[in-house]
């Protein structure tokens, strides 16, 4: 039992996703309600990072420690934190949370820094399928990363710059090392700079529509879909209707390990 | 989920016999490069080995030896060399490991039996190229090297039936093979030996299918990792008596794991079939992943393989014949979603894995849709991972192992 507790005094159950770009946390109470989250960037230290963001979490959540009545890891880095109560990967983990946010049948993408992940998931939560991008990095945040870098441009102007374009233009390689190919030849064409990340947004938007059929409700998740809004926009126009974004797109596969924290607490109590 | 014990392979005690066997075979072999006597044939994993058996060559397998470059990770050297000297990197890794071992003059069995220090010159190459282009082309880069002969037989890909006609095509093919073939060995074809020494492959053979079918039981007592490796007496011994003694000696090994009700893997929790080829380079560490996740690999088509279909030896040319056509890797889609279906009642499999060999084309039979059909058709989950037969570059650990364990969390939720 954590020695400080919210006011309430109630259980605080942690969900830990040390994904490939950032580590991102949720708290749940006891009742399963939000309690406090917190996203810090991986850099090269990866336990520094994500012991930062339990803190930064914790005091979201008014605790002096970070302390927790369960913690459960996810992400490319969920073994690194062996303080960790259990682990689990990242598939079944957006699967939970994103159950949580939606509780119908969906199909959810997760545009995460190094992969994108489609999974197919039943009316009771259940996963029906999944599948993951192959390795190129095309269509994935890093991709947009390495895109800015080459451009020479903040990553968070891309949304604003994409959103003024006034032409399309395509980038149709599979591979990263050839779509920035296609964007020199794309300057050296005297392409504008927002037609240009408009036609990278189109490409990540088409590498995902590849990976699978899309059916019924899509729900978009990830570090990508939360802070390029424009690419939303995009990706309902191609599918032709809306797709939903959780509203903290970026937390959907901590959230999941937090449930499973409370749950298995709850198992254990029952 | 508790996947970070440390966990080991359940070794074989007939293990020992198998290495003494390997280095038997591959002791003569050099021993027969050196002397000039018997003629040396390369031969394709189905190329005629028994025809060949039965001209009194001594006959080596260049995909054992790719394989063997893959499972030391020599290959991660190897390939490059190949690449370098214009052989893609998209195509055959077995191919490229291999010619760039030769063109470095290197051999991964230096370093178990010291005294060889090279393959063993061919007098002739065969090939099947009923799996594909590439060892054919694989073959002709060494036919070129030693200018000696490439013979081979050209099986149709992608049968729905085995007809009369699709058989006699090829035993025509194998008895074609006969003149040049005695040439070289300056012997005459009798076809009573060539019976003789099929009948014996056949009955290796059998005994190898009563090995892995001692897998229906649960726990099976064997995993896919072991019948890899123990699969080697099958591939380079065939048509001998010490194959047929090797296997009766596992088979009684593993029968008294079953009597014992042991598996090969501890708690067997979740039982899988593997379509497709190994990642050699993987072997070890995959076998002790899947221990740690308490799932065991019964079944697989790559070691099933090795079970060659046969009928009357009336006409041996035409036995031959259809075990070649008998091979799943000879099928259309059909006929391999029945043969996998079949296998996974048989098993009684929770999953399928398919492996997507990068460099493999044939042998990854996931992309044309076979795991949404075979899904559909069983309700049994598939998943497919990335990989390669012998290039690691196209691997990644971190996303298979993800992969993996994620399919068996949702085998966990039932
Ligand atoms: S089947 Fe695959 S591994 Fe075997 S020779 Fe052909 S391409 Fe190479």
């Amino acid at each position: 039992m954590p020695e400080h507790r919210p006011p309430g005094g109630s259980r605080i159950f942690a969900g830990l996703d040390i994904g490939s770009s950032a580590v991102k946390v949720v708290l749940l109470d006891g009742d399963g309600s939000f309690a406090g989250h917190a996203v810090r960037v991986l850099g090269s230290d990866l336990r520094h990072a994500a012991a930062a963001a339990l803190d930064d979490a914790a005091g979201e959540a008014g605790l002096k420690r970070p302390s927790f009545d369960g913690l459960v890891a996810t992400g490319f880095g969920r073994s690194a934190w062996t303080e960790a109560s259990a682990a689990k990967t990242e598939i079944s983990c957006h699967a939970k949370g994103s159950y949580h946010d939606v509780r119908r049948p969906h199909t959810l993408i997760d545009i995460g820094g190094q992969d994108c992940k489609i999974i197919r998931i039943d009316g009771q939560g259940r996963r029906m399928g999944f599948r993951m991008n192959r390795k190129c990095a095309a269509g994935t945040g890093a991709f947009l990363e390495e895109a800015a870098l080459r451009l020479r441009v903040g990553l968070e102007t891309f949304d604003d710059l994409a959103r003024s374009s006034t032409r399309d233009v395509e980038i149709g390689s599979y591979c990263t090392v050839f779509a920035a190919a296609e964007i020199l030849h794309l300057i050296r064409r005297g392409v504008e700079m927002p037609d240009i990340v408009k036609g990278l947004f189109g490409s990540i938007v088409q590498r995902t529509m590849e990976m699978d059929l899309l059916e019924g409700d899509v729900v978009l998740t990830g570090g990508v879909a939360a802070h390029h809004p424009f690419l939303i926009r995009m990706f309902e126009t191609r599918l032709g209707r809306p797709v939903i974004v959780p509203p903290r797109a970026q937390f959907t596969g901590a959230l999941g390990a937090a449930i499973f924290a409370l749950e298995a607490w709850s198992g254990r109590h029952a | 989920m508790d996947v970070g014990r440390i966990v080991t392979f359940k070794p074989f005690a007939s293990s020992a016999r198998m290495r003494e066997l390997m280095a038997g075979y591959f002791r003569d072999l050099n021993r027969a490069a050196l002397e000039g006597r018997p003629k040396i044939a390369w031969c394709s994993s189905v190329g005629p080995a028994e025809l060949l058996l039965s001209l009194g060559y001594a006959v080596f397998y260049p995909e054992n030896h790719a394989a063997m470059l893959g499972a030391t990770r020599e290959a991660r050297k190897t390939i490059p060399v190949a690449n370098a000297a214009g052989y893609s990197p998209d195509i055959c890794s077995y191919l490229t490991s291999d010619i760039g071992a030769y063109l470095r003059r290197e051999t991964p069995l230096s370093k178990v039996y010291p005294e060889i220090v090279t393959v063993p010159r061919p007098d002739v190459l065969v090939y099947n190229n009923v799996q594909c282009r590439d060892v054919q082309e694989w073959f002709s880069w060494y036919g070129r090297e030693f200018a000696v002969p490439v013979l081979g037989v050209a099986t149709p890909r992608n049968i729905a039936a085995i007809t009369p006609e699709l058989l006699a095509g090829i035993a025509g093919q194998i008895r074609a093979l006969v003149p040049p073939l005695e040439k070289i060995a300056g012997r005459r074809f009798d076809i009573d030996r060539l019976r003789a020494v099929m009948s014996l492959s056949r009955d290796g053979s059998e005994m190898w299918k009563r090995v892995l079918e001692a897998n229906r039981v649960r726990p099976a007592p064997l995993s896919f990792f072991d019948a890899a490796v123990h699969m080697g007496p099958a591939v380079v011994l065939r048509g001998t008596e010490e194959v047929l003694a090797y296997y009766r000696v596992l088979l009684r090994e593993v029968e008294g794991r079953v009597a014992r009700g042991e598996g090969a893997v501890e708690g067997e929790r979740f039982r899988l079939y593997w379509e497709g080829m190994p990642i050699w380079g993987k072997l070890r560490d995959l076998a002790e992943f899947f221990i740690g996740l308490r799932t065991n690999i019964v079944a697989s088509t790559y070691c099933n393989s090795w079970i060659f279909e046969s009928g009357d030896l009336a006409d041996p040319f035409l036995d031959l014949a259809r075990s070649s056509a008998g091979l799943f890797i000879a099928w259309d889609e059909d006929a391999k979603e029945r043969y996998l279906r079949d296998m996974a009642e048989t098993y009684g499999v929770h999953g399928f894995i398919f492996h997507d060999a990068k460099t493999c084309p044939h042998n990854s039979n996931n992309r044309y849709g076979l795991p949404g059909r075979l899904e559909k058709a069983t309700g049994i989950p598939t998943l497919t991972i990335h990989g390669d037969v012998n290039d690691l570059r196209c691997y990644s650990e971190d996303q298979t192992r993800t992969a993996i364990e994620a399919f068996i969390e949702r085998l966990e939720e039932g």
